[in-house]
């Protein structure tokens, strides 16, 4: 195939794939009959311009950006890790653990990183088994990662209405966290430096999900691991005859992709909710791989992306207020077109794009 | 050796015997992917009822030319002609009705079906499966009566034996009619005896009047069975002979072609020590079948041994096996005061560590990855170590420079070090590997077809850089199917022949003639 | 446990497990063919509502599964576009039409009838009615077979029929038909099926269009069958576990109707043993008996008991050497 330049390939590309997308949804708007450029309008405001609107685009953003790279260091290595909704939850049951063991005495500086390690770790956890069973005994990683979605799912309905269910609460979901285990909002912040912010649920996650952006970089595109794991990705064969172990490096790609979804669960856990609802990862596991094709695996390109997603879900929740008949699903018809035209048809632009560009 | 080989005469063909109309008339076929000429203008005649080889190294074209033919490729241009009607073949459906059959090298044939499905594929002779069925069991008792092709229909095609597979190959050729039949490389797969028995039905597949077209590497194939024979290098059709009236010395000759004579310059060193002693290594591959019986060699510090052979015979194992890639199985490497065997394996990061140095064969699959830039491709396999800088990540100024330095000194073109591989020729991706291999001033290095699809000037520079490495004292084996290569770089020379050592003689009693003899699979005269 | 009670069980687990084997044998026919196919949650859900929204605007049912058929076989077609003639990754157009069947379904629902995403609730004339066999009544009072006729045989809507007799024919048009062959062949190995003279890509199309056939009438069921109506996600993961239970039959016909059964047995069960507390292990969460199926696959794919080998060439576009 024709190689394009890299301008065309991580800019041109993408935006021709998004344009498409929107044209899409457009179509779908004004098959409803309504305006799309009304709707367009409606969901910038509701992601920007009100009060609060843009601390909680950034709220949403910092979930997207954490499954966003949790999908993409898998990717690196070729591994699709369509697991990232299970371990975000499973994550959020390790930080409620800590927090549940040792928020009633412990400092903060302690019990929240320990807890944001717990998180982490079950994560981690929930993806190495599918990591180690496509390694070892060659179980497709995306059914088993499907499959475990749903047990992890069951697993944490069971706990929920079970175990950890709060006393005397009818809906199942946990007790809520000692403050101390809180990650502080930004607003109190702000206010607390003199500046004045409307009350959102952003907090000090999302400058963790940035420093995680960072991190990932690094570890792509700075570290031998990562080196070996690109390698491997872009030619198996390559990597047996540089001798770089395979089978090792699928379950410690997949650990860390999998430590990356839970570490979601702190933005919700330890930061806006304070506690474990069901199902609160509300499928923006998923909503990390849209992140991930979009953002060509990149953490800038995802940073972009999952804050393309933030505004989307802020703005589309806009939809319900102003719209009699369009709702905030139209964002996921939007996030279905995205994974449709930027993944699964992504080379449909190229041969076009490349004979535009050699006749020019 | 007098035949100087040169682009065929103006009239391809018939060679030999007379008769009206060729069963194949191919003309001026031209086939390129991308930049690559596969078939450069390939003329070719091939008469009814014979049997016809086409003869050439890997990559000679030869399993493009028949592609054509077969409707799986079409050629950018040229005329193809069955039985003296132009034939617009297409697709493989216009060769099926033009009374084309071909078995391909790796079979077309669905593991987990039987036989009888597996013929009935494509030709089923009705909507419903029954009927039709019934049918192909008659016509195969039918084939199995006037060509003693016998085969159970019921048999699972898994389960067979390779040698029965390709007889469902060639039973699904002649249930659709088949008057001509390809076949690609079709003893590759075969042992010795099934050999045999495959050569007995082509010749009961001739008296029934069918044309056949056989692709080999193998002269000892040609000589046994065909009547007329055509021999392509490099995508172009080199000469066409009668079998009865050629040698494998002439046909060894075109096949391998007179290269630029090589002049390297010689340096004389004394063979040191045993560097790497390979002793009785055998190895099956995953269908069972041995790839390599019972290969000893040594390989001795400032000391080059050629391992000649046509491609295909094992050379490819020998390196995997050599350089940790695949596993020991039988046999042993003594490594210094490493023993390598079946209980205590070297993967090829700890061999890399223990001073050897691999140049694989296949460039794009194994040496280099091709979406990488040239300073990434640069460390590879060397990632861990210092070529990455000294501190805890990857630093990319050290490999930059690093790049830079291999870059300059193997003269690679352009001099950029984050061009990505894939955007270097073939030459000067090689002397990249080369140059990140070298660099570490190995112990011991294993070195593949160095100059495949290298340009002249490229071929030099590199036999120099070889020649250097001995002189400073490494321990060399050096793969390569251009026997001129060989004799000008080795001390000692090596033949292969199916998965065996045929013999070693010193370099100063080797010659064309005598080696070709050998890669034919005769044994050495002592 | 009488003979009635365990009747009763077996009813219930065939309703539960129709939609399971209708996508399933949809899975197993796009699967035979080598395009794997996790977009049967999306195809479920999106006609499921369009069943129930058809249903709603005509009052007919019949108009319902047609159109759901209609709407399912277009999110194949999405699906073979891109992966068959663009030669995209399979498992990311299956993401994609899952979510976008997720998000459509509401969107129009919204539009169409401004009940929050969901259809009006459907009368009994725009539903498929329980059919009552010859004989329900006549040989009820037979023993035995009386109550086995009129309990376990009788009595259900047509989709669960059509979702039984889909089996044998899904065994029977892989196994019996030139069509069939050559649907296997191309999911085993394509460039036999091309070298052939036959056309690879509208082989896979048209196993695509029959999946999305069998997804229809599957959503259909749901909505205009065993529900009276389209609510949100109302497929709720049972594609998913049609994906499951065709892996878990090993890609055979009669062995996936024998895992839908079972998951569906098992979903059955569970909303029976609710509370009660078992013999031995006590009383177990319904949510540990409902991911069964996932942990049964699961250990099945680790190849822990039996090997599971799916087609060979699975997930691979199909593009001829070099």
């Amino acid at each position: 195939m024709k190689r394009l330049p890299g301008w065309a390939d991580y800019i041109l590309i993408p935006l021709l794939n998004l344009s498409l997308a929107l044209g899409v949804a457009a179509l779908v708007v004004l098959a409803i009959g309504e305006n799309p450029l009304d709707a367009l309008r409606v969901m910038i405001e509701g992601a920007f311009l009100y009060e609060g609107a843009f601390g909680y685009t950034l709220y949403y953003t910092t979930s997207f950006i954490f499954t966003g790279l949790a999908v993409a260091v898998a990717f690196h290595a070729r591994l699709f890790n369509i697991g990232g909704e299970g371990q975000a939850y499973l994550g959020g049951l390790g930080g409620l653990l800590v927090c549940l063991a040792f928020d009633g005495w412990m400092p903060s500086a302690i019990l929240i990183p320990l807890a944001i390690a717990g998180a982490a770790a079950m994560g981690a956890a929930w993806a190495i088994i599918p990591g180690w069973l496509q390694a070892h005994r060659g179980s497709h990683i995306v059914i088993t990662t499907i499959m475990f979605n749903f047990i992890g799912a069951g697993l944490m309905v069971a706990l929920l209405a079970g175990a950890l269910m709060r006393s005397g609460q009818s809906n199942p979901e946990s007790r809520e966290i000692a403050d101390a285990a809180r990650l502080p909002a930004i607003h109190d912040i702000a206010n607390a430096l003199g500046f004045d912010m409307a009350s959102t649920p952003l907090n000090l996650a999302f400058p963790l999900a940035l420093l995680a952006c960072v991190g990932v970089w690094v570890l792509i595109w700075r570290t031998r691991w990562g080196y070996a794991l690109r390698a491997m990705g872009e030619s198996g064969s390559a990597a047996v005859y540089a001798g770089i172990p395979v089978k090792r490096m699928i379950v410690t790609a997949m650990a860390i992709s999998g430590a990356l979804a839970g570490l979601m669960a702190i933005n919700t856990l330890l930061g806006a909710q304070g506690k474990v609802v069901l199902n609160f990862p509300s499928g923006f596991g998923f909503t990390g791989i849209a992140v991930a094709l979009m953002g060509r695996s990149h953490p800038v390109g995802i940073l972009l992306a999952a804050f393309l997603f933030g505004a989307l879900f802020q703005g589309g929740t806009e939809l319900d207020f102003e719209f009699q008949t369009i709702t905030r699903e139209m964002v996921l018809v939007i996030q279905g077109l995205i994974i449709l035209f930027s993944g699964a048809l992504s080379l449909m632009f190229v041969p076009w794009v490349a004979r535009r560009i050699g006749r020019a | 050796m007098s035949h100087t080989p040169s682009r065929p005469g103006p009239a391809p063909g018939p060679v030999g015997s007379s008769y009206a109309t060729p069963a194949i008339r191919l003309t001026g076929i031209t086939k390129r992917f991308g930049p690559v000429i596969a078939n450069d203008a390939v003329d070719l005649e091939i008469a009814p009822g014979t049997i016809h080889g086409i003869i050439g190294e890997n990559g000679a074209g030869k399993s493009t030319l028949v592609s054509i033919l077969y409707g799986f490729y079409t050629a950018d241009s040229g005329a193809i002609e069955i039985e003296g009607r132009p034939a617009p073949i297409l697709t493989s459906a216009d060769a099926i009705a033009h009374g084309i059959g071909m078995v391909h090298q790796h079979f077309m044939l669905v593991p987990t079906f039987t036989v009888l499905e597996n013929i009935m594929l494509g030709a089923e002779g009705g909507a419903m499966l029954r009927g039709g069925a019934a049918a192909t069991r008659a016509e195969l008792l039918r084939l199995e009566r006037d060509y003693a092709l016998e085969i159970d229909p019921d048999a699972v095609i898994e389960e067979l034996p390779v040698g029965l597979q390709q007889r469902v190959e060639i039973l699904k050729a002649l249930r659709r009619g088949a008057r001509i039949l390809i076949l690609d490389e079709p003893t590759g797969v075969l042992t010795p005896a099934e050999t045999d028995r495959f050569f007995d039905i082509l010749r009961g597949l001739r008296e029934q009047g069918v044309t056949i077209v056989l692709i080999t590497h193998k002269l000892r194939e040609i000589m046994e069975v065909t009547d007329t024979v055509s021999v392509m290098r490099r995508g172009r059709m080199i000469g066409h002979r009668t079998t009865s009236e050629t040698t494998r010395e002439e046909l060894a000759d075109m096949m391998v072609g007179r290269a630029v004579s090589l002049q390297v310059e010689r340096i004389a060193t004394q063979p040191g020590a045993v560097a790497m002693a390979v002793q009785g290594l055998t190895w099956h591959d995953e269908g069972g079948v041995a790839r390599l019986s019972d290969i000893s060699l040594d390989l001795r510090a400032g000391d080059i041994l050629g391992l000649a052979g046509v491609s295909g015979n094992g050379q490819s194992e020998l390196l995997d096996l050599l350089s940790g890639i695949a596993p020991v199985q039988e046999g042993r490497l003594v490594i210094g005061e490493r023993i390598v065997d079946r209980s205590a394996a070297m993967d090829p990061a700890e061999m890399r560590r223990a001073g050897i140095a691999h140049i694989p064969e296949d460039r794009h699959r194994r040496a280099l990855v091709l979406p990488f830039e040239a300073r990434e491709n640069a460390v590879l396999g060397y990632h861990d170590g210092p070529q990455t800088g000294s501190g805890r990540l990857l630093d990319p100024t050290a490999m930059q420079a690093h790049c830079e330095t291999l870059m300059a000194r193997f003269d690679v073109r352009p001099p950029a070090p984050r061009l990505p591989a894939i955007g270097f020729s073939g030459g000067n991706q090689q002397k990249l590997v080369l140059a990140r291999e070298i660099e570490t001033e190995p112990r011991i290095m294993l070195i593949g077809q160095p100059t495949r699809g290298v340009d002249i000037g490229g071929i030099a520079f590199i036999h120099a850089e070889i020649m250097a490495r001995k002189a400073a004292g490494c321990a060399i084996l050096l793969v390569s199917v251009e026997l001129d290569e060989i004799l000008a770089l080795a001390d000692r020379i090596a033949v292969m022949n199916a998965g065996r050592i045929i013999g070693e003689i010193p370099r100063g009693e080797a010659d064309v003639t005598r080696l070709g003899l050998m890669m034919a699979g005769v044994e050495a005269a002592a | 446990m009488t003979w009635l009670d365990a009747l009763l069980i077996l009813d219930s687990t065939l309703r539960v497990a129709t939609p399971l084997i209708l996508c399933a044998m949809a899975g197993l026919v796009s699967e035979r063919a080598g395009i794997v196919d996790i977009g049967l949650e999306g195809k479920l859900l999106a006609s499921a509502f369009a069943a129930a929204a058809m249903a709603a605007l005509t009052g007919s049912a019949w108009a319902g599964l047609v159109v759901a058929i209609g709407v399912s076989i277009i999110l194949s077609m999405i699906h073979g576009f891109a992966c068959i003639t663009h030669r995209g990754e399979q498992i990311i157009s299956g993401i994609a039409i899952n979510i976008l069947a997720s998000g459509l379904t509401v969107v129009v629902g919204v539009a169409l009838f401004r009940q929050g995403g969901q259809t009006p609730s459907l009368p009994r004339e725009a539903r498929f009615p329980s059919l009552d066999l010859p004989g329900s009544v006549s040989l009820a009072e037979l023993p035995v077979f009386g109550p086995f006729w009129a309990e376990l045989v009788s009595g259900h809507t047509l989709p669960v029929y059509l979702a039984v007799v889909s089996v044998p024919l899904v065994w029977w048009l892989l196994w019996r038909t030139r069509f069939g062959l050559r649907l296997r062949a191309v999911g085993e190995m394509p460039a036999a099926v091309d070298s052939a003279g036959i056309s690879v890509p509208w082989l896979r199309y048209r196993a695509l269009i029959i999946a999305g056939i069998l997804c229809g009438i599957a959503g259909a069921f749901l909505s205009t069958a065993h529900g009276a109506g389209f609510v949100r996600e109302m497929s709720a993961g049972k594609g998913y576990i049609a994906l499951a239970a065709m892996i878990f039959g090993k890609w055979r016909p009669w062995s996936v109707l024998f895992a839908c059964l079972l998951f569906g047995f098992l979903e059955a069960g569970a909303a029976r043993i609710q509370g009660t507390p078992l013999p031995v292990i006590g009383e177990i969460p319904i949510e540990v008996v409902l991911i069964l199926p996932y942990v049964a696959t699961v250990v099945l794919l680790a190849g822990f008991f039996g090997k599971a080998t799916p087609p060979a060439a699975l997930g691979t576009p199909y593009q001829k050497e070099r």
